[in-house]
């Protein structure tokens, strides 16, 4: 996989954590034992937020709570900060996302987002590095220690048609997220109704968090007017495009 | 001319999309530098000035921007549009040579408001092109920078396709990775 002779001025790793593929890119100073010690915390995160939040994983600290192996006390911190992202996401949105489905809290649909952000983290302290995370569509991009961002181009797919691409935004720091029945059908429900959302098409929000990217994305698939004029009204450092 | 101004980016298809723009300058997390505009493009903010939207290059400076094919009329014009649309051509060139020059295309109403395509030109070609906004009735607008407007005109989006960095979609599976433009380009960099 490595076997590098020549000095690269970008490097990718790749690997598949959460039953995705999540790809991270940097910038700078690749070559050093830092980017590679940093890039095996960042897939490390990401393993460990599958562990405590898995829905498939029958041992996830969620699953064991939900069926109360587990006092909430005991199980891993994340999972309480996460319920209150979950509840904050359902009052900022006007009920357009919501983690709770039949009184079972789930807040998969929050979490992908918050874990790359997350395991970001370990990349901000590489120094001279400018870095684009890419967890299966949810981007983030960020710089390291006293280091310029640089201007990563990311594709918007078109959902009409996957090999295409129908926009492209120029990030350098910050998260996108995008929202969709195309990969996976229909598995977005409208909060409002419990049903699943049959629409095509997909909806993109990038700003400031990958988080609220992430919500504002589930948001907007689901109603793009009301969830265009709440997200308005919440928070306008965020842009978005419905397609 | 010095309402309608040079330009010459064709009718964008614009925007049969949604997109959130904003009067706040806040744009925190990225510091996005908010550029107001001079004078002559503020008057325009305020109206749909007459004809532009349709997309068809004011007189004189007719497609040239695009063509490329700097004729010394076109150039002239183009001094002239650096000048007044002033703190964004600056904002531009400063990182770039003082040859690059930036032009508003027609301005577009969409549900959300006016908005048109600054393109930049350099060296005969179009080296960028991306969205402003103009909000209702207040005189200026905003470049967004960090948190940019989605690129949406096709021809624009197709030429950039091969130089795209990361993809977003809805969730790739680890099935259909190997299929997708993402793992193409992760493939460039192993």
């Amino acid at each position: 996989m490595r076997g590098v002779l020549a000095t690269r001025d970008r490097r990718a790793f790749v690997e598949q954590v959460m039953g995705m593929p999540v790809s991270l890119h940097v910038r700078g100073a690749v070559e050093t034992a830092e980017v590679e010690a940093a890039a095996g915390q960042v897939f490390g995160t990401l393993r460990r937020a599958d562990a405590v939040f898995s829905t498939w994983r029958d041992d996830s600290d969620l699953l064991r709570v939900r069926r109360g192996d587990l006092g909430p006390g005991e199980a891993h911190p994340w999972l309480a900060e996460v319920r209150d992202l979950c509840a904050a996401a359902q009052r900022q949105t006007g009920g357009l996302f919501s983690a709770t489905f039949a009184d079972v809290h789930d807040p998969t649909g929050l979490v992908k987002g918050w874990a790359v952000e997350r395991a970001a983290g370990h990349l901000g302290h590489v120094p001279g590095i400018s870095f684009c995370l890419n967890a299966g569509g949810d981007v983030w991009a960020g710089a390291g220690l006293g280091a310029q961002p640089s201007v990563w181009r990311v594709g918007i797919e078109d959902p009409a048609d996957r090999s295409r691409v129908a926009a492209t935004v120029e990030l350098s720091r910050g998260g996108m997220a995008t929202s969709g029945n195309a990969a996976r059908g229909a598995h977005i429900a409208d909060p409002r109704t419990g049903l699943p959302v049959h629409r095509t098409g997909s909806a993109t929000v990038w700003g400031p968090s990958l988080v609220w990217a992430d919500v504002w994305a589930t948001a907007l698939f689901v109603d793009p007017a009301r969830g265009r004029e709440a997200l308005e009204g919440a928070d306008p450092a965020y842009r978005c495009l419905v397609l | 001319m010095r309402r309608v101004t040079l330009w010459a980016l064709s009718t964008l298809t614009t925007l049969v999309l949604l997109f959130s723009y904003h009067t706040s300058t806040s744009s925190q997390g990225g510091g996005a530098p908010v550029i107001a505009q001079g004078p002559a493009s503020a008057g325009s903010a305020n109206g749909p000035s007459g004809g532009s939207s349709s997309g068809s290059a004011s007189s004189g400076s007719s497609g040239s921007a695009k063509s490329g094919s700097s004729s010394s009329g076109s150039s002239g014009s183009a001094k002239s549009g650096s000048s007044s649309s002033g703190s964004s051509g600056s904002a531009k060139s400063s990182s770039s040579s003082s040859a690059a020059r930036t032009y508003d295309g027609g301005t577009a109403q969409t549900r959300w408001g006016p908005v048109r395509v600054r393109i930049t030109v350099q060296g005969g070609k179009i080296t960028d092109s991306r969205a402003v906004v103009y909000p209702n009735g207040n005189g200026r607008d905003y470049e967004i920078n960090s948190y940019a407007l989605p690129i949406l005109d096709q021809e624009a989006v197709q030429a950039q396709t091969a130089n795209i960095d990361m993809v977003s979609g809805a969730t790739v599976t680890s099935d259909g990775y190997a299929q997708s433009l993402q793992s193409a380009i992760d493939q460039a960099h192993l």
